[in-house]
């Protein structure tokens, strides 16, 4: 890579010589792209142009066949004039602003702890805050789900007991009981990047500030905690496109929390939409919009980051 | 504590004092610290295995005892009865649900780790035009909110028909611009150009040298990749609900929810959602533990580098 550029000629003749055939390249990444492409790109724009589209009617009061029409941005501001729907937008990213950032505290606080524990049982229970990352997203919310109602319940119960009235599903708590699935989930599972964050770091830096008097709390604060950064900040960026897609676990929630809407987060919305109200093209501006949304939220956090990270240099 | 109290003077100054006492590798006394160190744990460990004991002890219990008796304590246990009424239940769907999610989960980790170390591996050791760019393109892809993307799947797949079919969930789920990502840091790093120019000179064909020298140097990579995306495809939901609409073909996650949905109108799905649920969840716990070590390889290698 280091060596100089030179013309072209010789580079290829130095290639073939070599034995180097870089053409090659195309047949080991071509089944990944054509699969990719499929699966994934062209879905994004066969979706754009379905957001698209319309069934229009005609004959008198809209009573003759159907047809599908060309609608432009129509379903774009249709869906954006929906409170409801922009409301969605607002819930989660309350949910983001408090979950993302509580969610990874702990994540950090239980790795730079786990730093200081022996050996054996640092491996045990890292095992075990990782294990929730395992259970699937639906099943996590059906076993909570029984944690939350007042009856199955051993919380409500035990709580009940101490004289505490709980309502986990209640119309301002169901959010935050929410929260607390997601934080369960993927605790662990941001904990164990930012631990591996921490073992890449080579283990005489922490000795010399050892030598150098600091105790574990200066070393948490003053080394650790800047070299995880990278790992803090791709965490924070995964769990902002997580958030924004919010939807197993408050549509099985649904079933027991009367407060939670068909359009309580914006990919319920869409997905309601679809399979319940038959409209895929409102469905599709949907989706776009979420995605839309999602990446430049991710964007934004990213440059925001390196930005600052510049500027403090 | 008054006798411990006097050891845990500072640091420097019992090193300075001669080994008088024969008491070598004497324990430290439990600094305040350390105490709130161990409750901290203890009680975030507690908070990760209460829904897990609940479910074990759940699962053991009728669906009378499941409201009738306090949820954290066993109460006439009944596992084995409990969990051969989940089985036979329906013509054994449940049987077909996990033998579904295997063959989602297992075909398609496979199959997608065998395509992202191809394509991390021509991205990280060949050099031609565009390599880079190819390179973003793919990353593109990590940001793309999965479940944003579900819904224009559906909506192309169904005009291909391939929407409920094995292939509707299974297609999707071979590509991993993630694993791609990873596989290149790792090739990058862990295969020497020269062992690539040795095979090459000894006339090894640039497929035989893929097969048979570079997956090999990539296992470790290749088995964290594998292993998130078995992980990922087993616990996806949104994919397979709007591909699938036959009962059959469903995975154990789709088939759960549809008994939970369904608990009101025939109340014993509750007592088999659980005990669903605890089958479901109790291998996969088991293989987290044992596989704990391979999660972090890869993470050390790839994800955290900026």
């Amino acid at each position: 890579m280091s060596t100089s550029v030179k013309p072209s000629g010789t580079a290829a003749a130095r290639g073939r010589r070599r034995g180097r055939p870089d053409r090659k390249a195309w047949a080991f990444l071509g089944p990944f792209l054509a699969l990719y492409l499929f699966a994934m790109v062209v879905p994004v724009f066969y979706a754009i142009y379905q957001s698209m589209l319309k069934v229009e009617r005609s004959g008198p009061m809209g009573l003759g066949e159907p047809s599908v029409g060309f609608a432009g941005f129509e379903n774009y501001s249709l869906a954006l004039q929906q409170e409801t729907f922009v409301d969605g937008f607002g819930r989660v990213l309350l949910f983001g602003l408090v979950q993302v950032p509580v969610m990874l505290l702990l994540a950090l606080v239980l790795a730079l702890l786990l730093d200081q524990v022996s050996h054996r049982w640092a491996g045990l229970l890292r095992a075990t805050y990782f294990l929730p990352y395992g259970i699937p997203g639906v099943i996590a919310t059906i076993l909570w789900g029984f944690l939350y109602v007042p009856g199955v319940s051993p919380v409500t119960d035990v709580l009940g007991d101490l004289g505490f009235q709980p309502d986990f599903l209640g119309y301002d708590n169901v959010l935050w009981s929410i929260a607390n699935i997601v934080v369960w989930q993927f605790a662990g599972y941001n904990m164990l990047i930012i631990v591996a964050q921490l073992k890449s770091v080579p283990q005489e830096l922490y000795e010399a500030a050892r030598v150098d008097g600091a105790g574990p709390w200066q070393t948490a604060l003053h080394i650790k905690i800047p070299l995880v950064r990278p790992a803090l900040v791709l965490t924070t960026v995964f769990s902002i496109i997580g958030t924004m897609q919010l939807f197993a676990e408050p549509l099985v929630l649904k079933k027991v929390a009367p407060a939670v809407t068909t359009d309580y987060t914006p990919n319920l919305s869409a997905y309601f939409d679809a399979f319940a109200n038959a409209n895929l093209y409102l469905a599709a501006a949907k989706s776009v919009i979420l995605a839309v949304v999602a990446m430049a939220l991710s964007f934004g956090f990213l440059s925001l980051v390196t930005r600052k990270q510049r500027s403090e240099r | 504590m008054s006798a411990t109290s006097t050891r845990t003077t500072t640091g420097s100054e019992a090193a300075a004092q001669p080994p008088a006492a024969p008491a070598p590798r004497r324990r430290r006394a439990p600094r305040p610290g350390r105490i709130v160190l161990v409750a901290v744990l203890t009680v975030a460990a507690l908070y990760f295995l209460l829904p897990v004991y609940w479910l074990v002890v759940a699962a053991t219990k009728s669906n009378d005892s499941l409201y009738g008796s306090f949820g954290l304590w066993f109460d006439d246990p009944r596992l084995w009865d409990n969990l051969s009424r989940v089985f036979s239940y329906d013509g054994h769907v449940y049987l077909r649900w996990t033998l579904n999610s295997l063959l989602y989960a297992g075909v398609g980790a496979v199959l997608a780790t065998l395509l992202s170390a191809a394509a991390g591996y021509a991205l990280a050791k060949y050099r031609f035009a565009g390599r880079e760019a190819v390179f973003k393109f793919v990353l593109a892809g990590v940001l793309l909110p999965s479940t944003a993307l579900a819904l224009p799947l559906y909506l192309m797949f169904s005009k291909l028909e391939l929407t409920n079919t094995y292939w509707g969930v299974l297609i999707p789920s071979v590509v991993s611009p993630f694993g791609v990502y990873l596989c290149r840091i790792y090739a990058e790093a862990a295969v020497p150009d020269t062992v690539l120019e040795a095979a090459r000179v000894d006339g090894a064909g640039e497929a035989r040298i893929f097969f048979s020298l570079v997956l090999r140097i990539m296992t470790p990579a290749l088995v964290t990749v594998f292993l998130f995306q078995f992980v990922h495809i087993w616990n996806n939901y949104f994919l397979p609900l709007v591909m699938l609409s036959d009962d059959r073909k469903y995975p154990i996650t789709l088939g759960l929810v549809t008994w939970q949905q369904a608990a009101d109108r025939v109340p014993e799905l509750t007592q088999y959602t659980i005990g669903g649920a605890f089958v479901s969840v109790i291998p996969l716990a088991v293989a987290m533990l044992v596989l704990q070590r391979f999660w972090q390889t890869g993470l050390t290698e790839g994800s955290v580098k900026e």
